[in-house]
């Protein structure tokens, strides 16, 4: 099953080869994984999208927390939590054609952020659903590029790490 | 007053206890050099390759229980040094490495010598540091050291730039150290200890299986009184040999791939394991699915990732063995009477039964060839008065050595686990000859194993470091040959040695001391006179090339099925031979 990690490290050299390595070395999946600092400069956060059955969401959680520069390691899926990706999506577009693309933008809430003759570089944000769909409506334009964020969620309440959460589970 | 990096260096080290340093120079690394040459206060030992220095500083920290050091240059220095730091990973022991690295201004450029020595050990250590500003140096080695030795130990890497130890700074070492993604749990939680009390009082047939965290966190005293006060035996896993005393009426010996019958059916029939700083390693697992079908399972382990890493566990208890021990007595001491007793009185009638019917068994003919297991027990009996430390190779000597080496205390063994490393067993065994100068250290030795950090045989004899090696010389990578044996038809594909080199002459061109023993009759003859040689000592003992290792679980196999002796095919094929020679080796077995 999917679950999203969210993970606080210490924002300085080398942390994200840990991380990845840990995930390569390992045999763990990363579907996505997004980093940028926080607030506080000297942390950075992580959201990892990742998949795999009970045991290995626990192994993954415990070896992330074992890493001297995890600070803290919360597992999304087991508080209620809101995500977000954004796609870039450059489109080629025929002239017959702009308008149709400008309407899809305009369905799915994007932006165009850049625009030239032959193109139209679209931005859109949301859950992975919208952001598929919005691609399969303009594959047919032509897409020429595409970035995608992967992606970044957040718990909607305050939230212990989930090393502590193991323990109670494991008291009661 | 400032302090070069070099003196830094030099001066933490001190403040960390460190009285020895296992090391090889190179140009990055010459002025630490010089700067060690200059006192008295940290002696280094000049290894001849930088395999042995990261063995030795490992063997110096098991048989102290504190963190060894080594030091080495950049490039080939460190890439050398990468086993040692790979088998102190997987096996938890605490150590510190220096490692040369080109000035700051040139990483990066592909410089003489340049490695990325961080990138290069980050699989294999717990952490590693490269210091970039001397100003950082001294806090970066205390926590260096904290991190090597606290929680669940391992390899620390320091990556120290030439640069770094000639500019200077002011020296002051910190008292405490702070890493806030870093906080071992030492108590455990007090509910599931209350919650394994409990567990233990109603067991109808408790098994002990105890591992490397008893010796790590120097919790045999508590382990002594838990078994005592509940009566439940006690299987060590190979890194926890030591950990109680292997002559106890309650030690069934080491579980396993090649542990007793008694221990590994214990595990497969009982009704709660509770495991103390072991990890279930597949060498102890067998068959997962199958493993301790009947038992609720109680872990103890300092590290959570070890819990349920391959095993479900019932009542797992993050801690450090000693407090929680500590803990689980003094709620049991309340509860334990008489009944328990009676309770597992079947249990242990049918642990004795299992004892009785298969022990640990070779057969050792007056005149015939010299039996391996004949040499380790005649080492254990003429050795344990004087409570040696004992280091082994990796193969089936080691094997050997686990089982009738019965070691009384902890922190006597240096064996590698994990990684299996041949060539531990020399280096490791000076490392703890190092820190323990008047100690008799014995490494027990493979012919194979043994040629792989021979070299070493002259930092033992310049450093004046008196370890007296063993070779159980079978004249095959022996562990190999029985696998052939078993599962490969016979054939000996890359596994047979020769008889090369000459061990006697290879010890006496390096100023050591060399015997042979030519016939079982001259067995302890020859071990009392290497025994009161006080210099470094080959003992080349030439022993049965077929004899195999047994009980033996096959890999993936279930721990109630075991295999006690050769199958009859494989006797008929190896009786009467003594030795093979490369003709006449595929005759004798394929006859
Ligand atoms: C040829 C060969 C054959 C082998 N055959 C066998 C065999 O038959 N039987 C066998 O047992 N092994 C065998 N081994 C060794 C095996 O591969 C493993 O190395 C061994 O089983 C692991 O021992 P352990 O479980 O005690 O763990 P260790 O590697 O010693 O790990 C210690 C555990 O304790 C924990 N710990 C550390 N400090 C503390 C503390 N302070 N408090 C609490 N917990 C702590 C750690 O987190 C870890 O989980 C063999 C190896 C070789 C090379
Ligand atoms: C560095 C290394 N290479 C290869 C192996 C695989 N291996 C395990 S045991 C063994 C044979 C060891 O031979 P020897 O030292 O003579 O011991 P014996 O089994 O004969 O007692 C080999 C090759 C290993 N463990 N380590
Ligand atoms: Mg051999």
């Amino acid at each position: 099953m999917e679950h999203i990690i969210s993970v606080t490290v210490e924002n300085k050299f080398g942390v994200l080869s840990r991380v990845a390595g840990l995930f390569s070395g390992r045999g763990f999946n990363i579907e996505s994984l997004s980093v940028a600092p926080t607030l506080d400069p000297s942390m950075s956060q992580m959201t990892i999208v990742t998949s795999g059955d009970e045991r290995i969401i626990e192994q993954i959680v415990k070896q992330l927390n074992k890493l001297i520069d995890v600070i803290k390691v919360v597992d999304l899926n087991e508080t209620e939590f809101v995500s977000r990706e954004t796609a870039i999506i450059k489109v080629h577009t025929k002239d017959q054609d702009r308008a149709e693309a400008l309407r899809i933008v305009d369905i799915f809430r994007a932006n165009v952020i850049d625009s030239t003759p032959t193109t139209y570089t679209i931005e859109v944000s949301g859950d992975p659903k919208k952001i598929e769909a919005i691609i399969n409506l303009l594959q047919p334009l032509g897409i020429k590029d595409l970035v995608r964020t992967g992606r970044v969620a957040v718990a909607r309440e305050p939230v212990r790490s989930t090393a502590a959460q193991a323990k109670k589970v494991a008291r009661e | 007053m400032k302090l070069t990096g070099a003196e830094i260096f030099i001066e933490c080290l001190k403040r960390e206890g460190v009285k020895t340093v296992f090391a090889l120079p190179g140009g990055v690394v010459l002025k630490i050099f010089d700067t060690l040459h200059q006192q008295k206060d940290v002696e280094v030992i000049l290894t001849r390759h930088e395999q042995g220095a990261g063995h030795m500083a490992e063997g110096y920290a098991k048989a102290t229980g504190k963190a060894g050091v080594c030091l080495v240059t950049s490039g080939p220095g460190m890439t050398n040094v990468i086993t040692a730091l790979a088998d102190a990973y997987m096996d938890s022991v605490p150590l510190v490495c220096f490692s040369g690295q080109v000035p700051t201004n040139l990483i990066g450029n592909d410089a003489f010598q340049e490695a990325d020595n961080v990138g290069l050990s980050r699989p294999c250590t717990k952490y590693n540091f490269l210091v970039k500003d001397v100003n950082d140096l001294a806090g970066t080695i205390k926590e260096a050291f904290h991190i090597a030795t606290t929680g669940r130990p391992g390899p620390v890497l320091v990556d120290f730039p030439k640069d770094v130890s000639m500019a200077k700074a002011e020296f002051t070492y910190p008292n405490s150290v702070s890493i806030r993604g870093y906080n071992p749990t030492y108590d455990g939680n007090k509910w599931q200890i209350k919650q394994a009390a409990e567990a233990i009082m109603k067991a109808k047939k408790p098994i002990l299986y105890v591992g490397g965290g008893v010796v790590f966190s120097a919790a045999s005293q508590e382990l002594l009184e838990l078994a005592e006060m509940t009566q439940i035996p006690v299987d060590m896993t190979l890194m926890g040999l030591g950990a109680f005393p292997g002559e106890h009426p309650l030690s069934m010996g080491m579980l396993g791939m090649h542990g007793t019958y008694q221990a590994n059916m214990a595990m497969h029939y009982s009704d709660l394991v509770i495991a103390i700083g072991a990890r279930f390693d597949d060498r102890v697992t067998g068959k997962v699915s199958e493993f301790c079908p009947y038992a609720k399972i109680i872990h103890v382990d300092i590290d959570p990732t070890s819990i349920r890493k391959n095993i479900h566990v019932d009542i797992p208890i993050v801690g450090d063995c000693k407090t929680v021990l500590r803990e689980l007595n003094h709620i049991l001491r309340a509860t334990v009477n008489g009944e328990q007793k009676d309770l597992r009185r079947p249990w242990w009638d049918q642990i004795q039964e299992w004892q009785q019917a298969h022990p640990l068994t070779y057969h050792q003919e007056k005149d015939g060839p010299i039996k391996p297991q004949q040499v380790v027990k005649r080492l254990y009996e003429l050795t344990k008065d004087r409570d040696p430390i004992v280091s082994t190779d990796v193969g089936q000597h080691q094997m050997w050595a686990a089982q009738y080496f019965k070691l009384a205390k902890p922190n006597r063994w240096l064996t590698s686990g994990g990684l299996g490393t041949m060539g531990f067993g020399f280096p490791a065994a000076m490392g703890a000859q190092a820190a323990f100068r008047d100690r008799l250290v014995l490494c027990i030795a493979g012919d194979g194993s043994i040629q792989m950090n021979m070299q070493e045989m002259a930092t033992a004899v310049v450093s004046k470091l008196p370890v007296k090696i063993i070779i159980l010389n079978n004249g095959f990578h022996g562990m190999v040959r029985q696998w052939q044996d078993l599962f490969y038809e016979g054939r000996y594909a890359s596994s047979y040695l020769d008889t090369t080199p000459d061990f006697v002459k290879l010890a006496d061109a390096y100023g050591a001391v060399g015997f042979r023993v030519k016939k079982v009759g001259d067995l302890d003859g020859v071990l009392k006179e290497a025994l009161s040689t006080d210099k470094p000592v080959i003992v080349d003992v030439p022993t049965y090339p077929y004899e195999n290792c047994y009980p033996m679980i096959p890999a993936g196999g279930c721990n109630h099925e075991m295999i006690l002796e050769d199958p009859p095919e494989l006797k008929k094929k190896q009786s009467g031979s003594t030795k093979v020679t490369p003709e006449d080796k595929d005759t004798v077995l394929t006859a």
